[in-house]
Formats: C-alpha cells, sequence, structure tokens
C-alpha cells in the first residue's frame, strides 16, 4: 500500500498504517449515488477504502445538481452510476468497485449487501430504509444510516456489533398518506452533504475500530441553529431476530414496474388521442409549474387512495411526477388497490420533460 | 417543561419548540407519562396521530409510553425522515 499517499491520516496516533491497513481490506456498500452518498463515496474513496460498491439506478436530472456535487451540467441525463465510477475511478485508481445498475429491492438485496462489510444507507425513501435494515439484521452487518429533511439531519450506526438497530427507534415503516411530500420533500443544498460526511466518518471508525461509534445514539442536526443533539436508545431484543425479509415493502422500488418513456408519451398526446395522465405531485407544486403540453389532472399522492374513483378505469392511467419517483409510489399504490388497472409510471416526471425541452 | 419538534412535527404544530406552562392540560394526576402527553398532544394536532412512528426523547433518552415525565423535563418529537 502506497502509505504515503495516506501520510496525513497514518501520521496521526490514533489512527496510523494499522488502520489504514483496516481500512484498505474493508468493504463498503453505498446504497444510493445522490445528496448522501456522493460526498461519503467522495471520501470513503480518497481516504483508501479498498473495496466500495455502489448501487444507483436513476440518470443525473437538473434538480439533483444543487446538492450531489459530483456531477455537472454535462452530466444530465447520464446514468449516475456510469459517471460516479468515472470519477472515482480518477480520484483514486487503487480502489476496487463493484456497481450495481439496479435499486435495491426485496429481490436482491440479501444477495447484494452480503458481499460487503458494513453498508452506508444514502436512500430517499423510507422502503429501501426498512429493507436495508431487515437485510442487515438477517445478514448481521452494521449500517450507517443517515436522512435529511429541509434544514435537519440524522444520523446514526445500526446494528453495530448487537446494538440497537432502525427499527428500535422507529418500529413502523411510515405510511405514504402521513408523508405529504414524500421523496421531493425540500432540502436545502448543503445538508446531506453534511450528513453525508459523518457518514463517512462513521464508516470509517466502524471499519476501523478507532473512535466511538454513534451505536445505540441518534445524532439530530438542525442547520437553522447549529443544534446538535443525541438521544440515547436501546436494543428491543425482538428487532434482532428478524430471519427473513417481509413479503413487500410497500411502495419500494422495483424493476418490474411498466414505465413509458417521456418521448413515447409525447408522441401519444401528438397524435391527438385522449391520454389519461394524473400528476401526483402537491396542488401547490402542480399550481406553481405544470407542463403546458400535457393535460393533466393533479390528484396528489396523499389523496390518491381516496380519490381512485376520479379515474377512469377503461383507459391507461399515466402517472407523472417530479423525478418519478411519487408516480411509482403512486403505481404500487393503485395495483393494490386495483390489480385491473393499466398503469404505467412516466419516466423521469417533470424533471426528464425539462431536461429533453429546456 | 419544554417540547422540541423536529421534522413533520415541526410544520404540524408550526414552531420549533414548545412550552408546556404546568402540569394543569392533563388534568389533576401528579405523575404523568409519556401516553399521557401522547395523548394531550394528539388532541391539540389530530395530525400528529397519523404518524405510525414517531420516537420521543425525555431528557436526550429514548423514552416508553410508560415512561414519567415531570415539568422540568425537556422532551423531544422524532419522527423518522427518509430524504437523501
Amino acid at each position: 500500500m502506497d502509505f504515503n499517499r495516506y501520510q496525513r491520516q497514518t501520521v496521526l496516533k490514533d489512527f496510523g498504517p494499522e488502520a489504514q491497513q483496516k481500512l484498505k481490506d474493508s468493504s463498503i456498500l453505498v446504497v444510493g449515488a445522490g445528496g448522501l452518498g456522493i460526498p461519503a463515496l467522495l471520501y470513503l474513496n480518497a481516504m483508501g477504502v479498498g473495496t466500495i460498491g455502489i448501487v444507483e439506478q436513476d440518470i443525473v436530472e437538473i434538480t439533483n445538481l444543487q446538492r450531489q456535487v459530483l456531477y455537472t451540467e454535462s452530466d444530465l441525463g447520464r446514468p449516475k452510476i456510469e459517471v460516479v465510477l468515472e470519477r472515482l475511478r480518477l480520484q483514486n485508481s487503487t480502489s476496487k468497485f463493484k456497481t450495481f445498475d439496479t435499486f435495491l429491492t426485496r429481490n436482491n438485496a440479501l444477495e447484494i449487501i452480503s458481499q460487503f462489510d458494513i453498508v452506508l444507507d444514502g436512500s430517499d425513501n423510507f422502503p429501501t430504509r426498512y429493507l436495508i435494515n431487515d437485510a442487515c439484521v438477517i445478514l448481521k452487518k452494521p449500517f450507517v444510516s443517515g436522512a435529511i429533511q429541509g434544514f435537519e439531519g440524522q444520523l446514526s450506526v445500526f446494528n453495530y456489533k448487537g446494538g440497537p438497530t432502525y427499527r428500535c427507534l422507529f418500529p413502523n415503516m411510515p405510511s405514504l398518506e402521513e408523508i405529504p411530500n414524500c421523496n421531493d420533500n425540500g432540502v436545502l443544498g448543503v445538508i446531506p452533504g453534511i450528513i453525508g460526511n459523518l457518514q463517512a466518518l462513521e464508516a470509517v471508525k466502524a471499519t476501523t475500530g478507532v473512535g466511538e461509534v454513534l451505536s445505540g445514539k441518534l445524532l439530530l442536526f438542525n442547520g437553522l441553529n447549529q443544534a446538535y443533539q443525541t438521544i440515547n436508545f436501546n436494543l428491543q431484543p425482538k428487532n434482532a431476530t428478524i430471519k427473513k425479509l417481509l413479503k413487500s415493502y410497500g411502495a419500494e422500488l422495483c424493476e418490474t414496474s411498466p414505465s413509458i418513456s417521456v418521448a413515447e408519451i409525447e408522441q401519444k398526446i401528438s397524435s391527438g388521442k385522449s391520454v389519461q395522465i394524473i400528476d401526483v405531485r402537491t396542488k401547490t407544486e402542480f399550481e406553481n409549474f405544470s407542463l403546458s403540453q400535457v393535460k393533466a389532472v393533479n390528484i396528489p399522492l396523499n389523496e390518491l387512495k381516496g380519490r381512485i374513483n376520479e379515474l377512469d378505469f377503461q383507459s391507461p392511467v399515466y402517472l407523472l411526477c417530479q423525478s418519478g419517483k411519487r408516480s411509482e409510489m403512486a403505481f404500487r399504490l393503485l395495483l393494490e388497490q386495483n390489480k385491473q388497472l393499466k398503469l404505467f409510471n412516466i419516466e423521469g416526471g417533470v424533471d426528464r420533460f425539462l431536461a429533453l425541452h429546456g | 417543561m419544554t417540547i422540541l419538534l423536529f421534522g413533520i412535527t415541526k410544520d404540524i404544530i408550526g414552531t420549533s419548540t414548545l412550552s408546556m406552562p404546568s402540569s394543569s392540560e392533563f388534568g389533576s394526576k401528579k405523575s404523568k407519562t409519556v401516553k399521557e402527553l401522547k395523548d394531550y398532544l394528539g388532541k391539540m394536532y389530530p395530525e400528529l396521530k397519523k404518524l405510525s412512528s414517531l420516537a420521543i426523547a425525555v431528557n436526550n433518552s429514548y423514552a416508553n409510553d410508560d415512561t414519567i415525565i415531570d415539568n422540568f423535563d425537556e422532551i423531544a418529537l422524532i419522527p423518522p425522515v427518509s430524504g437523501g
């Protein structure tokens, strides 16, 4: 190993060449190359983590650039995993990378996570967070969890050496109805940068044994007043006994949902046929900005279940949101209600329309 | 007692901290529990009752429904957040 490269950290009395070697020998899986995953990946790779895994299937959208600072304007429309890999290879040619061009699902989670020592959760939805928890408990892997909303962040290391899990803090997965803005919640750009970097720090500590790992403690960060608060919590033993994954994680992203590209939907519209498009963004988002070329009906995701009868069941339903995530959730939700519906998720949502038309 | 609000509870209640002046809100009983506080807040802010996972901390420690609280305690309402 090139100790010279890492001299600034191997010179640290409490880190040294021993910890550096442990980093080199370790493998860390980062789920999501977004606001949290990007800073974490850049630092883990810079610091000399031997094997880095990345799970990501999104493409770079204009609304990502405000916080996902690895991507540039010239990357718009490219698969994130491709851009990240290029950049990380340039940054550190000695690292090994394992990339997974997919979303984490109940069908692939165990197989993917089993290949790594530790998981860093940078996902952006509850189904994936609960899936990671359960898979890590089953596989006895620690995971570094970071999550953000608005000006706030949360951080903890779960399932570390028999310590408490995510379900010890939050036993039940929130339903779609109780999270009004879901994945497209606003966030100040620098907040995931702060929390993602703290995740990298925890991952390094958990890997090397240096310092005290944030296990059994939840760090709450409020960017508006620079307040850091730590909450202590204990293991609820029943949460450590999970033996298999749930049958479903609800609206979990899954590779099998039928989708339609923006180009295809535009073709249908221009052919003059009536196309049923349901925009599941909030009323405010819809009023602030809706696409002139698309005649969509606005039914916010959290109202969808109650307003399902407003849909024309005889013709296909095309689901639209800002980035394609909430429409994916709407797809799951509607499918649970009515198996006969012909549903399609418009890939990339309003952002994709904008990317294509400027 | 001071109640610190995080995530969506801040939006529901409309402030980042809530001061509860005295024990009178809970009726005449002397000792109060987290469960009683939850019920009281749920009546005042029905949207809170919709949260299926809401962690409550008393003096920076995770609390159960039967944890006893008094006027000098600092309470925090902590919903999970999912953004990344």
